[in-house]
């Protein structure tokens, strides 16, 4: 039983990481109909920036920890975002009249590109950090297991339900939220009533992208370790997370998230830890087959 | 689709004058994205230091390099390149070595043909080219099965190299256990992988586009994960060594008194068996683009054809989807089996590490740059990215990045292909110009 709770609590921790990357598959998918391929990466190169911004400031002598933490936040979000912005007009807005292969593949030109970016500018070895966030509670007191919680998973669960109700906020009552809904059921009609669809684009992958800063950050806290290829797995759970909630459907990524990580977890914990990601994969497949609309999501009309 | 329309810029003036100006200001803009892109992860290098904490070091010049670099770029772009409205790569062209290539183009493909057969004369002595000649034609052979798949009838596969691992275990696993030849194990290869390709085909037929391409990379992990762990069948990240290596139709390559060299008359030499192997892997590629050519011709490769161009039309005009997509599938990874055994009997050595997704990937690469459904597109594509490749090989990690450049490039500039342009095998013989707008009109529009 205490085994269990701590899975549940560890699953619901990573869930919570893959849920706000699976938030940028959905808001991009939803606009424009397309897998951002480059977005697990876009991921992995939030979590560089976080690392590399929190050694920084260190060196510049910011020594309380909750305050560089909350800096290395701003900074790598900031900068993700700007990664996430130059992505799309690089690889997605001069295609989005070609056909309709052509953005998937310059998505995966560029996942290509930014993998070996990192893996240039950075090296190829991991980059471990120590333990930022250190302490927690102690739940139960079993007899030959203790379930433990610790501050750093409270930090990232609590962080992902601020930003997912921040962001719910932000593209349910804005305008923003009325472009983009507005671009989702037809782009060019979008334009027609004085939308300015290029920026409602742009800026969908600003959030995503920014999301998937605070994922990066949430990752090297709880993890501690980074390499350049941190982007590829995580980027397809996360997207196996989307589909599982529902595409298009904010809630729906963040169930779907909780409920990827919470299979790993059991998975690893119970059968066998060597194919944790063939489980993650199988889901992905079983899914799109039984339950293509996810849990959240509708079914998507086809027209001719 | 068409050219990009041309879009009006904000550093032309209405008169269609340069505004230097807005030219400035533009690449000044490029500059500071730039600056924001890569002040963190160029300009500030994090390794680990003696105690193994990360330490950095600062690289600002590098940076600076960088970012004066894309200001340069901004306003060439701005001030020279865009003076020709409507750029693209053909109008560097002067017409008539436009017309004189096309008349050559006839015949690059059966010169192409003549330069891959005389290649293990011309270079008879020199072994590395020999073994680039070999890598070669295996990646064109890939790329003309993946190019079934993805060329013909268009669904985007990126887990091909599935098919080729497959093909390239079983090979391995059948002679090892069963002493069984190559000439027997390669068919056999094949029907495995074609049923890999059909177990991969069933749950992912009503997905489409961006779905079918993740479940196909899914397909193509998992495929590697239960190489890597399945220690008693596989021997997991050890692989599998001592495969057996192919003889010539009974003949060993040995220097044995009923070897090869001694059963013709030939000094024994380790280069017979390169050059054999260099023609066993020409005459499977010849044989798939064979069978890809004839099959076009066929009900079934029409149908292919057509179901890349529109699915739901295909549909609609009797066409069993559900085959024509199992078929390619499983057309597409026969091929890679093929492959894959000959890669298993060449490297006598196979482990999960040559089968990742970066495989996928370059042989996706391939496809794409020589023009999806291209035959000669692919060899010529093979050809120019795994020699060009080779020729930057001191350039090692930066040939990656390259490539994934490129193919962003060519998408973009060139998206039939940067080698040849596909048509459709058949199609009216009289141009219907409003009809082909239309039909034009309608795909951009549920594209869009």
């Amino acid at each position: 039983m205490e085994y269990f709770v701590q899975q549940l609590i560890n699953g619901i921790t990573l869930g919570s990481i893959y849920g706000l990357i699976a938030i940028g598959y959905t808001m991009v998918y939803g606009i424009i109909g397309m897998i951002n391929f480059a977005h697990g990466d876009i991921f992995m190169v939030g979590a560089f920036l976080a690392l590399i911004a929190f050694l920084v400031l260190v060196a510049l002598g910011v020594s309380s920890i909750p305050l560089a933490l909350f800096i290395v936040l701003l900074i790598s979000m900031a900068l993700t975002a700007l990664y996430g912005w130059t992505v799309e007009r690089i690889a997605y807005r001069p295609l989005r009249h070609s056909f309709r292969l052509a953005p998937l593949i310059s998505a995966i030109g560029m996942s290509i590109v930014l993998q070996n970016y990192v893996q240039v500018a950075q090296g190829a070895r991991v980059k471990p950090l120590p333990p930022l966030v250190q302490g927690g509670y102690t739940l139960i007191e079993g007899n030959a297991f203790a379930v433990r919680l610790s501050n750093i998973q409270i930090i990232v669960v609590a962080t992902t339900l601020i930003l997912m109700a921040g962001f719910s906020f932000l593209v349910a009552r804005t305008r923003l939220d009325r472009n983009m809904r507005a671009c989702e059921q037809d782009l060019k009609m979008a334009a027609l009533v004085g939308i300015d669809v290029d920026r409602t684009i742009s800026l969908t992958f600003v959030i995503g992208a920014a999301l998937a800063a605070v994922a990066g950050l949430m990752f090297l806290m709880y993890y501690g370790v980074v390499d350049f290829f941190i982007g590829f797995l995580a980027g397809v759970k996360a997207f196996t997370a989307a589909v599982l909630g529902g595409i298009g459907s904010l809630p729906g990524a963040m169930i779907g998230g909780i409920l990827i990580g919470l299979i790993e977890t059991m998975w690893s914990a119970y059968f066998s830890i060597e194919y944790k990601d063939v489980a993650a994969f199988a889901i992905l497949i079983i899914v799109l087959i039984f339950l293509p609309t996810g849990i959240l999501g509708r079914p998507e009309v086809e027209k001719v | 689709m068409s050219e990009r329309a041309p879009v009006p810029r904000e550093s032309e003036s209405a008169n269609g004058r340069l505004d230097i100006l807005a030219a400035l200001k533009e690449a000044a803009i490029a500059a500071i994205v730039a600056f924001g892109l890569f002040a963190l992860l160029i300009g500030i290098r994090t390794d680990q230091g003696p105690t193994g904490a990360l330490v950095f070091t600062t690289r600002f010049g590098a940076l600076a390099e960088i970012v004066a670099a894309v200001l340069v770029a901004s306003l060439i772009r701005s001030l020279i390149w865009r003076r020709t409205k409507t750029f693209s790569i053909d109008r560097l062209v002067p017409g008539f070595v436009k017309a004189a290539a096309s008349r050559v183009a006839v015949y690059a493909a059966a010169a192409f043909l003549v330069f891959a057969l005389v290649v293990p004369i011309i270079f008879y002595g020199n072994r590395y080219l020999l073994d680039l000649g070999i890598l070669i034609v295996t990646y064109t052979m890939l790329g003309f099965g993946l190019n079934i798949v993805v060329g013909l009838a268009g669904l985007l596969d990126l887990g091909y190299v599935a098919f080729y691992a497959v093909g390239a275990y079983s090979y391995a696993l059948i002679a090892q256990n069963f002493g069984l030849s190559f000439w027997i194990c390669l068919p056999l290869a094949g029907i495995l992988a074609a049923f890999a390709g059909l177990l991969l085909g069933f749950p992912v037929l009503r997905l489409r586009g961006d779905y079918l391409a993740i479940v196909t990379l899914g397909f193509g992990e998992i495929i590697r994960l239960i190489l890597l762990n399945w220690q008693g069948l596989t021997g997991g990240p050890n692989g599998i060594s001592g495969i057996p290596r192919p003889s010539f139709f009974g003949l060993p390559f040995s220097s044995a008194d009923n070897g090869f060299a001694a059963t013709f008359g030939l000094h024994y030499s380790p280069t017979h068996r390169v050059v054999f192997l260099y023609y066993l892997i020409l005459a499977l590629a010849l044989l798939t683009n064979w069978v890809t050519l004839r099959l076009r011709r066929l009900p079934i490769g029409r149908a292919w054809e057509a179901l890349r161009e529109d699915e739901i039309a295909c549909r609609a005009l009797g066409i069993n989807t559900t085959n024509t997509k199992l078929t390619a599938f499983a057309m597409g990874a026969m091929f890679g089996g093929f492959a894959g055994a000959f890669f298993a009997t060449r490297q006598g050595f196979i482990s999960p590490e040559s089968f990742t997704f970066a495989e996928s990937a370059l042989v996706l690469a391939i496809v794409v740059l020589g023009g999806m459904g291209s035959q000669l597109g692919v060899a010529v594509a093979a050809t120019v990215m795994l020699g060009g490749f080779e020729l930057f090989r001191e350039f090692d990690q930066y040939r990656m990045l390259m490539f994934g450049a490129a193919m962003v490039a060519i998408v973009i500039y060139r998206p039939r292909g940067l080698v040849a342009t596909r048509t459709p095998s058949v199609s009216l013989r009289e141009r219907k110009d409003i009809a082909a707008a239309v039909v034009r009109n309608a795909r951009t529009e549920s594209a869009a």
